[in-house]
């Protein structure tokens, strides 16, 4: 019982991050119907820019609450900057091509911000400064919930409330929704399209920019190849949900995280990805697009 | 064209990119030794690259754009390209192609070894772009772990050698059998799946490949993967080293234009049509009748035959196999030179395939910086040319009015 608590909130933890990289992904997804490539990368560069910012901090002897704080919002900042950047460079000049360019684009500039990272800073793993302190008060259940792994799951599960009510009660979630439904009649009724698609790249890269700033920290170490790797995964939990649907991110996101947590713990560590990856053939076979997506009869 | 707004424009970029830029150009951190390190001498750089860049950006941008327009106005026709022109004219073809083969055969005899070797190694990728070319190009299933298929073939062929000592010439078409065979299993669960559903099972299946293969140690050799896999023979013939690169080359030049012969026939036969209507619109492809599992099927089937023959060639020529070689990125690459060269068209998959893989080898003079151009590069050919670099034109029949008619 001890062990299937360990690998239910070890799944967990990891089901929260990949669903906060998820969202961003499906949001993407839902208003402009791209596989947004580089969005890893995005993850990516969230962590290393904290790792930075609070790196240096240390040296320069701020208290740790003002490192951790003045980290998260440059990961933040930066990381939603290099959002809006990518859709104006490589995406806007594609709206309209065939369905394959901009995937291309996004491929390209997932390379590129890579090799750029690395060639602006090091191909070596950096070790991620300890931001986070420990909390007396969960000594007790230290052994199961350690202080970081609490931090994600508080930190993840207000990130998705913030932008449920986001997208539910807020002009520019209105917006959103209209323009995922049909971006032509939301241009009729007056909604700011190009602004709308923005947003969503900026909401989508901050929420994966609190990803990096989190698994970097709990992992202890990143280098410039974390993106890659975490974005697939995430890309995987988001069609696992259901592509373009919220729930369906933070969904995926969890059963992702728990079919690797209880492979790894149970099987075996190096088949943790052919549990992840068959479990999702399995459920497209059953749901051809994903647990809670609309499966919609295509209309003649 | 520099008027004042053009420069406030650029200046505007040139900051944000500056500003862009800050923590992950200018900011190095140094745990050992605790010291920052402020290099504020790439900020000046970022922002003149970015204020002279931006220029040339728009430029290209207003000139793409009047090139849409200009399209729209002439009867709505596409205008062909100078490539496209050249590629089209029916008096230029054949003196073309024989300039093109000669040059194909008297290459090795002009350059080292290393230029022969790397020519074999984007000639085995122009093989798998067409391959790849029938399942995305023309039926429109996007395929993003066509890479599995490439590793069941060089693997059939290691192995077999391994425990059966046969030889290349009878693995060839195992090699391709059996990676059919894996095209068939992995599209029989996936046939209702549409977009870019399909893309990431055929994702997922690529990477529990490449998985399996590095950890069922006993089966595969994990990691280390397999050494000692014999250079193709020819007849029982065995060559010395330069004269087997040689002889691997004419192979695959061989083998290209088999495969560049059949995929032009399927092209207009029956099958490659019901393809492209699958492409175009699945429901009314049913509706005409067409089976769509069966197309679908034979799309997968055909498409990872091709992969599988390059693998067991790849196999051959680089005597020694591991995981490494099969990864997502490989299944990146080949999409990419389909995309780039021009969905559908075939000599613009050639032409992307030599580019893709002989552009980063020549780009090795530039060190570190080659993958970075080669992603940039990937970007801009995009954003500029989406179409690739040739279109593919479809054969079409062209409705005239009966004047005999009333």
């Amino acid at each position: 019982m001890e062990q299937f608590l360990e690998y239910f909130l070890s799944g967990l933890t990891r089901g929260s991050i990949y669903a906060l990289i998820a969202l961003g992904y499906t949001m993407v997804y839902g208003i402009i119907g791209l596989i947004n490539f580089a969005h890893g990368e995005i993850y990516m560069i969230g962590a290393f820019t904290a790792l930075i910012v609070a790196t240096a901090l240390t040296f320069l002897g701020f208290p740790p609450l003002a490192i951790l704080l003045l980290a998260a919002l440059a990961a933040v900042i930066w990381a939603s900057a290099y959002g809006f950047t990518i859709e104006k460079v490589a995406y806007k000049p594609l709206r309209g091509a065939q369905r394959l360019s901009p995937l291309i684009s996004a491929i390209g500039m997932s390379i590129f911000l890579q090799n750029y990272v690395m060639l602006a800073q090091t191909s070596d793993f950096l070790r991620f400064p300890a931001l986070i302190p420990d909390f007396k008060w969960l000594a007790p259940w230290s052994h199961i919930m350690s202080t970081s792994r609490f931090t994600i799951l508080v930190t993840a599960a207000a990130a998705m409330i913030f932008l449920t009510l986001l997208i539910k009660y807020t002009r520019t979630g209105k917006a959103m929704r209209a323009t995922s439904q049909d971006r032509e009649m939301a241009l009729l009724v007056g909604v700011n399209v190009d602004r709308v698609i923005s947003s969503t790249f900026i909401i989508g890269s901050a929420l994966a920019a609190i990803g990096g700033l989190l698994i970097a920290s709990h992992v202890g170490q990143i280098n410039y190849y974390v993106g890659f790797i975490a974005g697939l995964k995430a890309f995987t939990a988001a069609v696992l949900g259901g592509i373009g649907s919220i729930p369906g991110a933070v969904l995926g996101g969890l059963i992702l995280g728990w079919t690797e947590s209880f492979a790894t713990g149970y099987v075996s560590s190096e088949y943790e990805d052919v549990f992840a990856f068959g479990l999702l053939v399995l459920i497209l076979i059953l749901r051809p697009s994903g647990i809670l997506g609309k499966n919609t009869a295509q209309k003649v | 064209m520099f008027s004042l707004q053009e420069i406030k424009k650029s200046g505007i970029a040139a900051i944000w990119f500056m500003f862009l830029t800050f923590p992950i150009m200018v900011i190095r951190v140094n745990p050992l030794e605790r010291t920052i390190q402020w290099r504020w001498e790439n900020m000046l750089y970022v922002g003149i690259g970015v204020f002279a860049f931006s220029f040339l950006w728009r430029e290209m941008l207003r000139r793409k754009e009047m090139g849409l327009k200009k399209k729209m106005q002439e009867d709505g026709s596409e205008k062909p390209g100078f490539l496209q022109k050249a590629a089209e004219n029916p008096r230029l073809i054949l003196p073309a192609l024989g300039l093109v083969m000669g040059i194909a055969l008297l290459f090795p005899h002009l350059v080292n070894p290393y230029q022969i070797s790397i020519m074999t190694l984007a000639l085995i990728y122009v093989v798998l772009g067409l391959g790849l070319n029938i399942v995305v190009g023309q039926a429109g299933l996007l395929n993003l772990g066509y890479v599995a298929f490439f590793a069941v073939g060089a693997y059939t062929y290691a192995l077999l050698n391994k425990h059966f000592g046969l030889g290349f010439w009878a693995c060839l078409p195992i090699g391709a059998g059996m990676a059919a065979l894996f095209g068939i299993l992995l599209a029989l669960p996936i046939l209702r799946l549409r977009g870019d559903y399909l893309a990431i099972v055929t994702l997922g299946f690529g990477e529990i490949t490449r998985i399996v293969l590095e950890n069922w140690g006993k089966f595969s050799g994990g990691p280390i993967g397999i050494r000692g896999i014999p250079r193709p023979d020819f007849f029982g013939m065995s060559f010395s080293l330069s004269e087997a690169i040689m002889y691997i080359y004419y192979l695959m030049i061989a083998a290209v234009i088999l495969t560049i012969f059949v995929i032009n026939r399927l092209q207009n036969s029956r099958l490659g049509r019901a393809w492209v209507a699958l492409r175009e619109d699945e429901i009314a492809c049913q509706a005409m009748g067409i089976d769509k599992a069966k197309v679908k099927l034979s799309a997968f089937a055909l498409g990872a035959t091709w992969a599988g023959m390059a693998g067991v060639i790849f196999a051959g020529y680089n005597t020694y196999i591991n995981p490494k070689s099969f990864t997502f990125m490989e299944s990146v690459i080949i999409l990419s030179i389909v995309v780039l060269g021009g969905m559908g068209s075939i000599l613009g998959v050639v032409l992307g395939g030599l580019i893709m893989i002989l552009l980063p080898e020549y780009l090795r003079e530039v060190g570190h910086y080659r993958m970075l151009i080669f992603g940039a590069a990937m970007i801009i050919m995009m954003v500029f040319r989406p179409q690739g670099l040739i279109q593919s034109k479809r054969k079409a029949y062209e409705f005239q009015e009966d004047k005999g008619a009333a």
